[in-house]
């Protein structure tokens, strides 16, 4: 053998090892990640941080003004709003909802997003033809209509949501990974395996699906800050989570009727909406830089 | 049929539909390849050697068809199998390698996952039990790693196809092909990509494997080179049809066919040096309707009115076929 071979094997490292690496470098974007995980953890241990029963009323306190304003109370940091229920406790139980919605929808939407996308991308045919036009249809409805149109006709709750925003939200993957299908099951890998008898099953899954999981993940999280504002946004036009579960969307529309007086009801929850969007989108974007820079939405 | 013959393709043609017309690109092949024989194809780009193969490992896909022919492997014939029978047999009894080392394994799966993949797939003889499973699979892999001359292989099972080189790479994907012990190999320029040493070091490899596991080889190549050192018989073909065929060392020494001896002459020899290489002149004609005449005939430094019409394989010695009017035509009436 020569003498290129006997040298020392490199470390094995992984692909996505480096570019968690290059992920972790990026500042902005990695502490944004730790927002949106602060933001998780908030959400599991709900019961242990908050400070009061998200659902006790109070009339005693009612539009209660935050702890640093004049006439604030040290039992509740943020304000009460107009029943005299705790803000800062609802927003953290709400983080719940939006986190949980989020997460649900686009784990629903993401797998069928990705077997229709491969089925549609490496069969090709008249499978292709069914599901692309199905696709064209869906983007043909605005979304925030069609979700108010599927919730009016099933009726609210945690599980119709989920199925209102994931009826829509496959398109997108799906649009993703029939693409890279596309590309990727003309690569000489791909023709390698079949000639070594791999079945259209395995090619789909071990083959095809390995490679384009970088732009998938990327989009999924790029998604769920759309879905979390979505959820937020039916919530708030009453057609979302029903009361008194803590909602943001619904504690934004709660806080309407005072906002000029009391301006915190609606602010605060509206104000964790933003936070938590701009740092999925800001962590996403840095996953996107850091794992596939050729793609851009 | 004798039992000497693996795999025979008899009248085989396949076409492209394409915007411009029908494409033919294997038009008319016989192939026949022996129990434990290297077989040499040879040809420039579009010559139809890859599609004729892939053909029989039943790989073309639309906008291509097989539209007619015969293949025949040891005994079945593999046109009337079904997907499923044919999906089965490819990797299992027929493997093949494909032209580009650096881009035929998966970049997102380790080396010993595609080992271990093809080795699930297709070895019966692994055992059921999960844990003894795993343990023969790894000894398997490692087996087949130092085969194609890996070191620590056992390491290098953990790597990705990146951190290997071009050549290592090329032996990897002869590794991962001859996992199911396959009784016909067919390797599609195995050593395009490669620089010369390794080039040398894979077909000594390919050549070594057959000796020692009895399979036959089918090595596409474009250089005559190749097919001298490492083939029994050699194949030459042009435009979609094969022009000539025998054992290497007869066609090499004295080829028949105007083509052959073109190709040979575009050889740089070191035993010519100062003379120019003569390449041949002119195009490989258009696939699209072709007029019924000797293929090669533009090109031909010998044509004459005589090849406007179609042209047959005529016998040229013993084993030896090539398809040219100028070797059927008795000596006496040569002009």
């Amino acid at each position: 053998m020569s003498v290129i071979e006997q040298s020392a094997p490199v470390a094995a490292e992984s692909l996505f090892r480096r570019n968690m690496a290059a992920f972790v470098e990026n500042r902005l974007a990695f502490g944004s990640a730790i927002v949106v995980v602060l933001f998780v953890l908030m959400a599991i241990f709900a019961p242990w941080i908050a400070p009061n029963d998200p659902y006790a009323t109070n009339l005693f306190f009612r539009l209660q003004p935050p702890v640093w304003m004049e006439g604030g109370d040290r039992a509740y940091p943020l304000g009460a709003d107009a029943l005299g229920r705790c803000i800062l406790s609802r927003i953290i139980y709400g983080a719940r909802i939006s986190i949980f919605i989020g997460a649900a929808v686009i784990l629903v939407a993401t797998t069928i997003g990705i077997l229709a996308g491969l089925a549609a991308g490496y069969l090709r045919g008249w499978v292709d033809v069914v599901i692309s036009r199905l696709v064209d249809i869906l983007l043909g409805f605005p979304y925030l209509i069609f979700a108010i149109g599927l919730m009016a006709m099933m009726g609210p709750g945690l599980g119709n949501i989920i199925l209102a925003l994931a009826y829509k939200e496959w398109v997108i993957p799906c649009r993703v990974v029939r693409g890279e299908t596309l590309v990727t099951r003309e690569l000489e890998y791909v023709e390698a395996a079949r000639a070594l008898g791999a079945s259209g099953k395995h090619i789909m899954l071990r083959e095809i699906l390995p490679n384009i999981l970088s732009p998938v993940i990327v989009v999924a999280t790029i998604r769920m800050a759309h879905v979390i504002i979505l959820e937020a946004s039916l919530s708030f036009l009453g057609l979302g989570v029903q009361p008194p579960t803590a909602s943001w969307g619904a504690m934004v529309a709660d806080g309407r009727a005072f906002i000029l007086e009391s301006w915190w009801v609606s602010t605060f929850p509206g104000l964790a909406i933003l936070l938590l969007v701009l740092a999925i989108n800001v962590a996403s974007q840095g996953l996107r830089d850091a794992f596939d820079p050729r793609f851009t939405e | 049929m004798s039992d000497d013959i693996l795999l025979e393709v008899r009248g085989l043609r396949t076409v492209f539909d394409t915007r411009a017309g029908q494409v033919c690109a294997v038009d008319g092949v016989d192939v026949t390849v022996n129990r434990g024989e290297c077989l040499g194809i040879v040809g420039e780009s579009g010559s139809g050697k890859s599609v004729t193969f892939a053909s029989v490992m039943g790989l073309v896909r639309s906008p291509g068809r097989i539209e007619a022919g015969e293949i025949v492997f040891d005994g079945t014939d593999l046109r009337k199998l079904s997907p499923r029978k044919m999906q089965a047999l490819r990797g299992r009894d027929i493997a093949m390698t494909m032209q580009d080392a650096l881009t035929a394994l998966n970049p997102a799966l380790t080396v010993g996952e595609q080992l271990a993949e093809m080795l699930e797939a297709h070895d019966d003889d692994l055992p059921r039990r999960r844990g003894a499973r795993r343990a023969a699979i790894q000894a398997r892999s490692v087996e087949m790693l130092t085969l194609v001359g890996i070191p620590s292989a056992g390491d290098r099972l953990r790597q990705y196809p990146h951190e290997f080189s071009g050549g290592m790479r090329q032996r990897i994907m002869i590794a991962i092909a001859l996992a199911s012990k396959p009784r016909l190999l067919i390797a599609d320029e195995p050593t395009t990509a490669l620089d010369v040493t390794i080039q040398a070091q894979v077909l000594e490899l390919i050549s070594k494997l057959r000796a020692e596991l009895g399979m036959s080889v089918v090595l596409i190549t474009h250089d005559l080179g190749v097919v001298a050192e490492h083939c029994d018989r050699v194949m030459v073909m042009y435009a979609g049809q094969v022009v000539e065929e025998g054992p290497t060392a007869q066609v090499i020494r004295d080829p028949r066919h105007p083509y052959t001896r073109g190709l040979l002459a575009s050889i740089p020899r070191p035993a010519l040096r100062g003379q120019p290489i003569r390449p041949i002149d002119g195009q490989v004609p258009d696939l699209v309707d072709l007029p019924p005449q000797c293929r090669f005939l533009d090109r031909c430094p010998e044509a004459g009115e005589a090849c406007r019409h179609l042209i047959d394989m005529h016998p040229a010695g013993p084993a030896r076929r090539a398809r040219c009017i100028r070797i059927a035509v008795p000596e006496t009436e040569k002009a």
